[in-house]
């Protein structure tokens, strides 16, 4: 084991791992974040914390981990390269460990035009994949980017993002080589609605044994109805939602397309967890966390393995 | 060549407001290319002035003068034998013309009439494109001749990112995918194990973060 991490154990024992997320609040009430992590208790194996998500100024993702942290998760800390600097990332870095956090998401972060501040300036002084590497140059070789040594190397579980629907295709695989090389230990994917793609691109994955060098957790989100499956289809860059999806849900009455939406998220985990590679599922239930209870208990993943 | 637009005119007319004597500074490298700054802008802008001035009965004096180039002490030094009969110049030099004409004249208050905008190519009549950032570390070598840094909304090193979609950049459908390209680029020219590498931390401090930068040529010095 490399780290603590609650995540890194149970992929070693060979579980089928569940994490969800938990979007800080618009403000400094550290109950908000309670509140909400109170609905994912007991439930999953470990709680991403997004950094400023669609760039609207949020509680620190650290801070909020750490609240979550206090409540018996293990918080998987989201850190984006949008807003920070080398020198803050290792700073944040080294910070986040001594403070218990056992596992980081690297990655590039929305571009501030999607967000509150669109005239803020960004920072990619490194990008996501540099992350990762510097992660891990910290924790493998109690190094600085600098090249001068770290005295307590933070021992962190290295997550990254990859997109297996956004374009084009044919590089995502190399591209999740690529993160792998760098250092990531563990892999969520971007909410998944088109299976069939998505087995093509665990093809690729396997075709270049990336499957057995990085834990790869499919990511699902549970549509409340069959507008939101047409906007994100719509609107969401780099969001694969088949037309399949959207009849289904608009054939049944509009009152029981949330019901449908949960059936659906559920079958597509069963179907997920039978790809050869697959080692768990990240449970997206933006602003809807309160049904991340009925999808993992419905899809047979409850109760989860004592920490 | 560097790329400017001009200011509104509103935002020109609230810097000038307190004069009555103008010169009118153009130039005839970049910003003339990209039909901003040079001879004709100059006219426009003068006329536009005027019309203001006389619409409110207000009285104004403006001397149109289009220098060869603002960024170099040679031509900018060529305004000296009247630029005393002006309360203010109003450059539409670049962001370094209007600076090197206020440095050539420290007593002489130089306003800017342009925005400076990028380092860019004419892609056709009327539209300009940013191609360089002028990191000072050129990388187009590994990445099919198509720079990430200047291109790419994020400067991503090791895109794209998950918001490529169809080719096109998540901040703006207009914006074509710097990787996308790349990729395209790597792929007709036999390179892809070039994408396979990754591109690691780059070394800053050849770009503006270093503070501002010189050249020198001691082979060509003088002094």
């Amino acid at each position: 084991m490399k780290t603590k991490s609650n995540i890194e154990r149970l992929l070693e024992k060979g579980e089928f791992v569940v994490t969800s997320e938990c979007g800080p609040p618009r403000g400094a009430d550290a109950e908000a974040v309670r509140k909400k992590g109170s609905l994912l208790k007991d439930l999953v194996d470990g709680v991403n914390v997004t950094d400023n998500q669609t760039s609207v100024v949020r509680m620190s993702s650290l801070a909020s981990s750490v609240i979550l942290k206090e409540m018996g998760f293990d918080p998987i800390w989201q850190m984006v390269c949008r807003d920070r600097n080398r020198i803050a990332i290792q700073s944040d870095l080294l910070g986040a460990a001594a403070l218990g956090i056992n596992n980081v998401l690297c990655l590039s972060g929305d571009h501030q035009s999607f967000g509150d501040n669109p005239k803020a300036k960004n920072v990619y002084d490194i990008d996501s994949i540099q992350l990762i590497q510097t992660v891990k140059m910290l924790r493998d070789e109690g190094r600085f980017l600098s090249g001068e040594e770290v005295k307590g190397a933070p021992a962190l579980f290295i997550g990254a993002a990859e997109n297996p629907f956004a374009d084009p295709f044919e590089i995502r695989a190399i591209r999740l080589g690529k993160k792998v090389k760098a250092g990531a230990d563990f892999i969520q994917t971007q909410c998944i609605y088109n299976v069939e793609k998505f087995a093509k691109w665990m093809d690729m994955v396997r075709e270049r044994g990336l499957h057995g060098q990085v834990a790869i957790l499919a990511g699902v989100t549970p549509l409340k109805s069959a507008g939101m499956a047409k906007y994100m289809k719509k609107n969401v860059p780099g969001m694969d939602v088949p037309d399949s999806l959207i009849e289904r849900l608009g054939a049944v009455p509009k009152e029981n397309q949330a019901e449908e939406g949960i059936k659906i998220c559920v079958e597509m985990i069963q179907q997920l967890r039978n790809i050869e590679g697959v080692r768990g599922v990240h449970i997206m239930a933006i602003e809807w966390e309160e049904k991340v209870a009925e999808i993992v208990k419905a899809a047979g993943l409850s109760p989860r393995p004592k920490a | 060549m560097i790329v400017g637009n001009r200011k509104p005119l509103e935002e020109i007319l609230e810097m000038v407001r307190p004069y009555k004597k103008i010169l009118l500074l153009g130039c005839r490298e970049c910003i003339t290319v990209c039909a901003a700054g040079g001879e004709k802008e100059v006219g426009v802008l003068a006329s536009e002035l005027k019309l203001h001035r006389a619409k409110n009965g207000e009285e104004i004096e403006i001397r149109e003068h289009t220098l060869e180039r603002q960024c170099d002490y040679e031509y900018v030094d060529q305004i000296q034998p009247f630029v005393d009969d002006y309360e203010v110049i109003v450059s539409m030099a670049c962001g370094a013309g209007i600076q090197y004409t206020a440095e050539r004249y420290p007593k002489k208050l130089v306003l800017p009439a342009i925005n400076t905008t990028f380092l860019g190519v004419t892609l056709e009549q009327g539209l300009w494109s940013e191609r360089c950032q002028g990191c000072g570390d050129c990388i187009l070598h590994l990445t099919g001749g198509i720079c990430p840094v200047a291109r790419c909304a994020k400067s991503l090193f090791n895109g794209p990112c998950g918001g490529s979609s169809n080719g096109v950049c998540e901040v703006d459908k207009d914006t074509p995918c710097a990787w996308q390209l790349i990729i395209d680029r790597l792929k007709e020219l036999g390179q892809m194990e070039n994408y396979e590498k990754i591109i690691e931390v780059k070394d800053w401090s050849s770009a503006r973060d270093g503070g501002p930068r010189t050249r020198i040529r001691e082979d060509m010095r003088l002094t």
